[in-house]
């Protein structure tokens, strides 16, 4: 606290910091959780937000883009958030279970408690969590991004969140879905945490409703999959929103267990979907895919590090990208193999498609191999629609839009369907449709 | 039914002139078939018909039904009733062929102000289509033409072309890549939609084809112009002697 600052703050900076000293009273957790906070904003007015010059954010920089940043979000207010849960509806008639924070706190009178309970699933508040004796083991950072600054600023301010556990063994029959709603104005920070008992299995649905005004968005998902356990999980970041959209994904995979995810973006002016994944056990599997779509001025940024710590694990990444207008599509993916982690078979690809001139995509597929007896590979393709296959589809009478919009769904579809999950990913041809049509 | 007047054009990219003054005239209910050397613009005529963009037209004009064809866009042809069975047709990953035929023919009804096809409707005319065109159900569960062989894919084209009832049909050496019994599906198939209110050009190499579908009238087509017109005798001419005769005569 006596440490004079390294930097000339920007406004938004300065703003985080009196945002922190009006709110900390007011954040949950043990001593241990608020020395966590206390560092991270130390973090923060040391280095300020992460920018260009920082290599992980060369193309994404966070802290030209945020002119102020808004203080949080206020109380939950419970009609409101039942008024756009009934809007929203992401999944149509999708036979799941719903559990909802509000402003990033658990709220659960309108979740499935009860049938999640039924199902063997323990649900609790991630702020009651953090009170107790383990609290600070929540806030835990990835070994591969250990001072993200995105990150720094969720430990920070985290306003809650949900646990999810799951006992060894325990199959939830249905998707589970969890609505981050927003009932005001003001950044929303939240944090996840997921625990997969041995051979447990669940998928999971990431959706976010309301509105945040300018408030950031700062949502940390932390997964803790165990031996033969399975996890898959579909993050659906959409809509038109001028404030910064920050998504961490933290995971650890033991032997022989399954991880699959997909996180798909249209829409927002800047968001980022930064996801850290370690192999803790061998024999596992993972398979991360990225389906983006930007236009206008938009930002959209996929950042991913897979950690192959140990040998004998099979991870695909694989990541698709349209860009419109001006807009600008970031892909930066590491496969890290250990020394010791043999046989690791990786292989990474990354495709952007660009509809206009301007529109830019850096592509940065990175293979880091420590070991001599793997298998890696990956790549990088950039390229316009195909006039060819465009002409042949309007030479049967479809029309222009029309055909490009075909064109368009079917680039993307192929992550979407490597992904499967058929029955979740089902509407997403129609988010592509409307975002074609009003982006 | 199509009439081609002095027909000049060139590669937009190079300008290279392909077609040096084309003049065809095809009446509803007609066969003509197009025979040339390689090279000689056939394609090329069959894309300018279609509207491709590649080539851009430096004279003369494409009535079709008395309309100026040059001024519609590739889909407003299609939809007016010109169909072009590609030489090769393209593969396209990630689109379904079931879904591509049923938004070609919705799109095409639409144009024309035609109520769009119920699920049920479009299913009994793929089967029957597909059954006549020995297509397996199969197939059009694949991508769009993708990893369908050769002839597989002349079969699709002659697929689509019967769904979407066209009232011009140019077929691009549909006959190149089938073997000797696609030959007469497809052959029977083209067969079924020849009437007297649909017209046909027919390009290719071979007599053999023309066993099959017999044309009214044949047409030489050599370094972008028709030099020789015929029935269906100059066909079997050209079979024996080659088109040393008649590119000569351009010359
Ligand atoms: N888009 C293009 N770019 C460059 N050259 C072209 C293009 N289209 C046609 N050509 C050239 O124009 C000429 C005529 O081609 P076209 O495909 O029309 O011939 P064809 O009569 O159909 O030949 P084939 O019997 O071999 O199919 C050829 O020399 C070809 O290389
Ligand atoms: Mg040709």
């Amino acid at each position: 606290m006596n440490a004079t600052a390294l930097i000339k703050h920007t406004q938004a900076e300065s703003n985080l910091l009196d945002r922190y000293q009006s709110s900390k009273d007011g954040l949950a957790g043990s001593i241990a959780v608020s020395e966590l906070r206390e560092a991270a904003v130390e973090q923060i007015r040391d280095r300020g937000l992460p920018h260009r010059r920082v290599e992980e954010y060369k193309y994404s920089d966070l802290r030209a883009f945020m002119k102020s940043a808004a203080p949080l979000a206020a109380a939950a207010d419970e009609a409101v958030a039942k008024a756009i849960l009934a809007d929203q509806n992401s999944y149509g008639d999708l036979e799941r279970y719903q559990v909802v924070t509000i402003n990033g706190v658990f709220a659960p009178d309108l979740s499935d408690v009860d049938g999640l309970t039924g199902e063997g699933v323990v649900i609790s508040d991630f702020n009651s969590a953090l009170k107790g004796e383990a609290g600070a083991q929540l806030l835990r950072s990835p070994k591969s991004a250990a001072n993200d600054g995105v990150i720094a600023l969720n430990t920070a301010f985290v306003q809650g969140g949900v646990v999810i556990s799951l006992a060894a063994g325990v199959e939830v029959s249905k998707p589970v879905e969890l609505v981050q709603i927003a009932t005001s104005e003001g950044a929303q920070v939240s944090r996840t945490k997921v625990t997969l008992g041995e051979g447990s299995k669940l998928r999971l649905l990431e959706t976010f409703a309301g509105e945040t005004g300018n408030g950031e968005l700062n949502a940390v998902f932390d997964y803790d999959i165990a031996d033969k356990a399975s996890l898959a999980t579909t993050r659906l970041i959409a809509g038109k929103v001028d404030a910064a959209r920050l998504f961490t994904t933290i995971a650890t995979i033991a032997g022989e267990a399954e991880f699959k995810s997909l996180g798909f973006m249209a829409g927002p002016k800047f968001a980022r979907n930064q996801q850290f994944i370690e192999f803790t056990g061998e024999h596992s599997e993972a398979k991360i895919y990225g389906v983006t779509m930007a236009g206008g001025e938009d930002l959209a940024d996929q950042t991913l590090i897979v950690d192959h710590a140990v040998p004998n694990c099979n991870s695909r990444e694989f990541f698709k990208t349209v860009l419109d207008g001006r807009a600008k599509g970031v892909y930066q993916g590491r496969i890290n193999v250990a020394q010791h982690a043999q046989k690791t078979d990786g292989e990474m690809m990354t495709q952007a498609l660009l509809l206009s001139e301007e529109a830019e995509m850096a592509n940065k597929p990175e293979l880091e191999i420590f070991a001599d007896d793997v298998i890696c590979a990956h790549g990088a393709t950039s390229g316009q629609i195909d006039e060819d296959l465009l002409f042949y589809l309007r030479a049967r009478g479809i029309p222009e839009d029309e055909a490009r919009t075909l064109l368009v769904l079917a680039f993307l579809s192929e992550a979407i369907e490597e992904y499967g999950e058929d029955d979740v990913t089902d509407g997403l041809e129609e988010r592509v449709r409307d975002w074609l049509a009003g982006h | 039914m199509l009439e081609i007047k002095n027909l000049h054009a060139r590669i937009a990219e190079d300008e290279t002139e392909i077609l040096r003054g084309v003049d065809l005239t095809v009446n509803a209910g007609e066969v003509h078939a197009i025979m040339g050397p390689n090279g000689s613009g056939k394609s090329t005529l069959s894309y300018v018909l279609a509207g491709k963009d590649d080539y851009e037209i430096t004279e003369g004009e494409v009535l079709f039904n008395g309309e100026n064809m040059l001024d519609m866009d590739p889909d407003e042809r299609a939809a007016a009733g010109m169909f072009l069975a590609f030489q090769y047709p393209i593969e396209i990953p990630g689109v379904a062929t079931m879904e591509f035929l049923k938004t070609a023919m919705n799109a095409q009804r639409k144009a024309r102000g035609e109520d769009v096809l119920s699920i049920p409707d479009f299913m009994k005319r793929v089967k029957a289509a597909a059954s006549h065109l020995n297509v397996s159900m199969d197939m059009l569960k694949r991508p769009l033409n993708v990893g369908f062989s050769g002839g597989e894919k002349k079969r699709a084209e002659i697929l689509q072309m019967s769904l979407l009832e066209p009232k011009l049909c140019v077929l691009d050496e549909t006959d190149s890549g089938l073997d000797i019994d696609a030959l007469r599906v497809v052959s029977d198939g083209v067969n079924k939609l020849r009437s007297p209110e649909r017209a046909m050009v027919v390009i290719t190499h071979y007599q053999r084809l023309l066993d099959h579908i017999v044309p009214d009238v044949v047409h030489v087509l050599s370094k972008g112009k028709i030099v020789k017109t015929g029935d269906k005798d100059l066909a079997l001419d050209l079979e024996k002697h080659g088109y040393a005769e008649y590119i000569d005569t351009a010359a």
